[in-house]
């Protein structure tokens, strides 16, 4: 079978129209920058009304980006319609994400359609950073989601001859007849790897920072609404986490010695426990004075949550068991495999303390706000008061920085996996596939940038929608 | 002012005390300890000839003993095998008698240890690879600060402009870019055959003995452009603020020129705040030159706490934490001060 070429048989008509538009989008970067410094700005109020030389320069900009994507998707579409083969590599890679797309499409369109009925949600869709941010995440998300139809070959699954191939070379049993983004230093496809590697990067990416979250809550809160040695001591222990540079704090806890150790074990037993506390103290302030209503909710808490948390923590197959694996395995409805809990436990236990600090600054701050000072003239209990007054409250800023810490996090699982820490070898997250690729770095570079690309897109996609957040939940 | 900075120094004793309590208690424990002893000794020793080789060497003491002989406020482990005239303990240097073998041999007593994977004296090797670094960051700093401040200040002189909107999109940019991500990229794009450019060298080795453009740049690059966005936006939030003052407006009203205005009235009090993000930033920038230094194969700091975590060398590693450690609050201290005296609304008290 032939190689597979970037662009295929469309690339006579496409490819200059490619370098067109991106050549006027360099001009129009370009002028954006010059013309304010060569024209004298008329700073009169009519200037105001009229369109400058800039606001010119930057629909140049905004045209040629449409134009680069509308060759994408001929590409794309051309790709899907077509032969297998026509829109070259390009076009099929495109064509592979067929229902990322689809749902991508649905999403934006029911999202705009109701966009006035969904609250923050929706004005997220007034802003193009907020929207351009919304659709990299989301593009990643559903691909994880239907990783097992993107995907053209088995991640794990090595093909002779396959080895370090540029991309589009023909071979290989899979779904199409090539490896499109070529094949790694241990002949696997480059391009399923990386989409196999978004699902573990989306899993464990929002979870750890959902728990980060409920551990510096749970404990921010009463730091800073009672103040006092409480705050004091773990004020003192979260400045101790962070000044402890995070790689020397991961070769520390993320090492198979100690795992052996059981320490992540236990660190887990400590920080899983939070979750818990959170939703049980949420419930029994709100609902103290409707007794039945409390109770359930509360047993519903403690029956879910034990049996997830021992499921975590337990393992009967753990080499030197620990007390938590007598439970019996009936209760234990998955294991998670060590590597995977260590480096879980260890980005919880770093993100933590920031998230501590934030959340204690805010409580600091509206604090003194006059509602609180009405529920507590009106007789409501402290815990009532920091997770029904204050919590909400403190909403805007927490979102924005959920989404920030969620890229914070992925970049911390791509730093573990560069350093060969936690995950295995074979494991096609994004951080341990670059490690694996750098090591042939000048020769072959597309195993090491294919993940690098999406780390990044990921991450800036991430940054894009926080920072439309925040400008939507400024303007009110 | 002097009790506040008195404070702040015993804080910062009382932190370094208990992270290096902390990394030494991580890197004793047994199957960190027995791994060590494969490695220096032989892989295929078995249980029994660990926990000897373990014993002899004193590392089977409890912690807090070994912690107190690493301080120095105990006499360090040694002992004494007459018959065959061989001698193990702490303090004990290759080449050494042991008459001459000192009693305590801790930090107090400016001893750091000594090295099991370089065999080297620990304070020597710490020394010699963060002059290496130290040039490094040097460089990141030179090319970071400027680039920093100046798109910082070019966004926010007109919040909301284009120009604000364009360079506030590279800082968020340049944020989401981890060192090992950029670092990858511009070597595939710079220094490898697969894109033919070749401008630059994928590896910084040579450039400890020869720094030059060729090898030198892609480090520093990659290293300043992650900060680079950080702080330039913690820049254009002060300098949006400051264009929003009271102050401002009179000379605005006054008729002072845009460009005056920049220059002469904001720019000071805009400064004040990105320079507390700076000192900050430096303790994450050692992340970076973790990161770089690895990727580049530049033996400087970050290679060697690698190197030291990698090998479970204790003595070294804790050496690197306490660097590590004083860098931290060192320039967390040096932030506050240079806040207080650059801001002269602020009183300490």
């Amino acid at each position: 079978m032939e190689p597979l070429t970037w662009t295929g048989g469309l690339g006579t008509f496409l490819v200059p129209l490619f370098y067109l538009f991106c050549a006027i989008g360099a001009l129009g970067v370009i002028a954006l920058f010059v013309l304010p410094l060569v024209i004298a700005e008329d700073t009169s109020g009519a200037a105001i009304l009229k369109r400058g030389p800039s606001d010119h320069a930057a629909s140049v900009i905004q045209w040629a980006f449409l134009g680069l994507v509308g060759v994408l998707v001929i590409y794309t579409v051309v790709a899907i319609f077509g032969p297998y083969g026509i829109g070259g590599i390009i076009g099929e890679v495109g064509a592979r994400f067929l229902p990322v797309w689809i749902a991508l499409i649905v999403t934006f369109a029911l999202s705009i359609t109701f966009k006035r009925k969904l609250g923050l949600y929706g004005k997220l869709f007034d802003s193009p950073i907020g929207m351009i941010g919304f659709g990299l995440v989301m593009f990643w998300v559903f691909t994880a989601i239907f990783a097992d139809l993107v995907m053209t070959h088995d991640p794990l699954s090595q093909v002779s001859g396959m080895k370090n191939k540029k991309p589009g070379h023909p071979g290989g049993e899979g779904l199409v007849g090539h490896y499109l983004l070529g094949g790694d230093a241990l002949a696997r496809d480059v391009f399923s790897r990386m989409v196999k590697g978004s699902q573990i990067v989306i899993t464990i990416a929002p979870l750890a920072t959902l728990f980060a979250f409920m551990v510096g809550i749970t404990l921010g809160l009463p730091a800073g609404y009672f103040g006092g040695f409480f705050d004091t001591l773990l004020s003192f222990l979260a400045n101790l986490i962070l000044a402890f540079p995070v790689i020397l704090l991961f070769y520390l806890l993320v090492t198979p010695e100690i795992v052996l150790t059981g320490l992540p074990t236990f660190m887990a037993m400590v920080l899983f426990l939070f979750p818990m506390i959170f939703l049980i103290i949420l419930f029994n302030s709100r609902y103290f004075i409707k007794p039945q209503k409390r109770n359930l909710l509360i047993a519903g808490v403690l029956i879910v949550g034990f049996a997830l948390y021992l499921s975590l923590i337990s393992d009967q197959t753990r080499p030197q068991p620990l007390w938590v694996d007598f439970v019996p395995a009936s209760l234990d409805l998955f294991n998670i495999p060590g590597g995977i809990l260590i480096v879980f436990v260890s980005v919880v236990f770093v993100n933590s303390p920031t998230v501590f600090r934030i959340v204690r600054g805010l409580v600091l701050d509206i604090q003194t706000r006059d509602y609180v000072a009405a529920a507590q003239t009106r007789g409501e209990g402290p815990w009532y008061i920091m997770l029904w007054e204050i919590l909400p409250n403190a909403r805007g800023p927490l979102i924005v920085d959920f989404c920030l810490r969620i890229g914070y996090t992925t970049i911390l699982l791509g730093t573990l996996g560069f350093f060969g820490l936690g995950l295995p070898p074979e494991s096609p997250d994004w951080g341990t596939t670059i490690n694996a690729g750098r090591r042939l770095l000048s020769a072959f570079p597309h195993p090491a940038i294919v993940p690098a690309v999406a780390l990044i897109t990921l991450v800036l996609g991430l940054n894009l929608l926080a920072d439309g957040l925040r400008e939507e939940s400024l303007k009110d | 002012m002097g009790s506040f900075i008195l404070r702040r120094l015993g804080v910062m004793v009382l932190t370094a005390f208990c992270l290096t309590f902390i990394v030494f208690f991580m890197t004793n424990l047994f199957p960190n300890l027995e791994k060590l002893a494969k490695t220096q000794g032989n892989f295929r020793m078995s249980e029994a000839e660990v926990t000897s080789w373990l014993e002899d060497r004193g590392y089977l003491q409890p912690t807090l003993v070994k912690y107190a002989e690493w301080v120095g406020v105990k006499p360090g482990y040694l002992t004494v095998d007459a018959e065959n005239d061989r001698y193990v303990g702490r303090c004990v240097r290759p080449g050494v008698a042991l008459e001459d073998t000192p009693r305590y041999c801790g930090l107090l007593q400016g001893n750091w240890g000594f090295s099991s994977v370089f065999k080297e004296g620990v304070s020597d090797i710490v020394w010699k690879r963060l002059g290496l670094t130290g040039y490094l960051m040097f460089w990141v700093m030179l090319v970071m600060v400027p680039g920093a401040l100046i798109v910082g200040v070019l966004a926010g002189m007109r919040e909301g402009s284009r120009t604000d909107r364009t360079l506030s999109t590279f800082s968020i940019a340049s944020t989401a870019t981890p060192e090992y991500v950029s670092g990858v990229i511009f070597i595939a794009i710079f220094a490898s055959s697969a894109f033919g450019l070749k401008w630059f060298k994928g590896s910084a080795t040579k450039a400890m003995e020869e720094p030059t453009l060729e090898n030198f740049t892609l480090p520093v690059i990659t290293i300043a452009l992650y900060g680079l966005g950080y702080i330039a936006r913690m820049t254009r939030a002060s300098m949006a603020e400051v264009m929003t003052a009271q102050y401002i407006r009179t000379a605005r009203l006054k008729g002072v020129s845009f460009r005056n205005i920049v220059m002469k009235h904001a720019l000071r009090n805009a400064l004040i705040a990105p320079f507390t993000v700076i000192m900050l930033q430096i303790p994450w920038l050692l992340n970076g030159v973790v990161i770089v230094e690895t990727l580049f194969n530049y033996k400087g700091f970050g290679w060697l706490l690698v190197q030291a975590a990698g090998n479970n060398d204790i003595d070294l590693l804790l050496a690197c934490s306490v660097v590590a450690v004083v860098v931290v609050l060192v320039t967390q201290l040096i932030s506050d001060i240079g806040y207080v005296f650059l801001n002269p609304r602020i009183r300490v008290s």
